[in-house]
């Protein structure tokens, strides 16, 4: 079980790293289509963006544990905070993680109420 | 590459200096969600460095864990953590010709590839172009080599804080890889392509999970960003 988690974190930096060294071979050389490149752009946009949403929709684990109502408030204000800092990501995401933080103990507050 | 000569060394340190203050801030707060995450997953903290050095690109890291956790082969999990790692070509084609010292390309130049992500690519290719073509290179490497030793240390941060808190505490942490991504995919859209590419996404992530959860993530890839690519190819314009 092990050997074949190393094995799929191993392949997957190999396939990584190969994208970083084909475009060090490439470049300058070759003119690639950029209608290909738009479309694998796409992809990958939507690939990440669907992920989010399911993690932030439908987590898995402890993140189950929290509401989603909580989630998508800590989401909002994350959002919130970034522009209004003029979009100072760190500001953002300390907020985000701050407000479901304190969500999390309002929630435990009110239980043992 | 020679960081003997003085004027490259200044150049490398100066690099470092640069990533060490909001570029490493924002990079480590990204990383030590992913190593609370990767905790969260069972994974040991050799494979979440691993994770971070070898693969260093966040997208990938989670698109692994969460690819492994719904129970999706190897293979699949190598191909779609492949594809989202595809977008490298076109960046580091087109940094290249920005940092490349004069006299050709060289050996060196493939280790500091590894280097390359969003972070120290977009510094790059802001700053670079401002500076005298030598100094180029080692700026960048120190750069991007600051970067990646910060998020390894980061990471390794995450999986200890994930362990050693109480459960809203570490229910914190583990949101922080959703909060960072989201808010840099929906706070920072460039072009009206990302933006369709992220809405077809968002919507098609979660539906297709509920009916494939192992191949949700490729699919909603698949399905979300062609729907995107054809309605800006289409209306767009």
């Amino acid at each position: 079980m092990d050997a074949e988690l190393w094995i799929v974190v191993l392949a997957s930096a190999v396939a990584t790293y190969a994208w970083r060294g084909l475009g060090v071979l490439l470049s300058g050389r070759i003119q690639v289509d950029s209608e290909i490149f738009n479309w694998v752009a796409c992809v990958a946009y939507a690939m990440v963006a669907g992920l989010i949403t399911r993690i932030i929709v439908l987590p898995t684990g402890l993140l189950a544990t929290s509401l989603l109502t909580d989630r998508v408030l800590a989401i909002a204000l994350a959002l919130v905070a970034f522009y209004a800092t003029r979009k100072n990501l760190f500001v953002a995401v300390i907020t985000g993680m701050a407000a479901i933080i304190a969500a999390g103990y309002v929630r435990q507050q009110l239980a043992i109420i | 590459m020679n960081l003997s000569l003085p004027a490259d060394r200044l150049a490398a340190l100066a690099g470092m200096r640069d990533a060490s203050g909001v570029p490493a801030a924002v990079l480590a707060a990204g990383m030590i969600g992913f190593g609370a995450f990767s905790l969260e997953y069972g994974f040991s903290v050799w494979l979440a460095l691993a994770c971070t050095a070898g693969i260093w690109a966040l997208p990938g890291q989670v698109v692994l864990l969460e690819m492994l956790l719904s129970g999706a082969p190897g293979y699949l999990t190598v191909f779609v953590v492949a594809l989202t790692g595809a977008r490298f070509l076109p960046m580091t084609m087109a940094l290249m010709p920005v940092v490349r010292r004069p006299g050709g390309p060289h050996w060196t130049v493939y280790v500091v590839a590894q280097l390359i992500a969003m972070t120290g690519w977009a510094w790059a290719m802001q700053r670079c172009p401002a500076m005298p073509q030598a100094q180029r290179m080692p700026y960048f490497t120190g750069f991007a080599a600051a970067c990646w030793l910060i998020s390894i240390a980061a990471t390794a941060v995450g999986y200890w804080l994930a362990g050693s808190f109480p459960d809203p505490m570490r229910i914190g942490f583990v949101f922080l890889t959703p909060v960072y991504f989201f808010v840099i995919l929906v706070g920072d859209v460039r072009t009206a392509l990302a933006a369709w590419a992220l809405a077809c996404g968002a919507v098609a992530g979660p539906l297709i999970h509920l009916v494939s959860p192992q191949w949700s993530v490729l699919l909603s890839g698949l399905v979300g960003g062609t729907l995107a690519y054809l309605i800006q190819r289409n209306y767009g314009r």
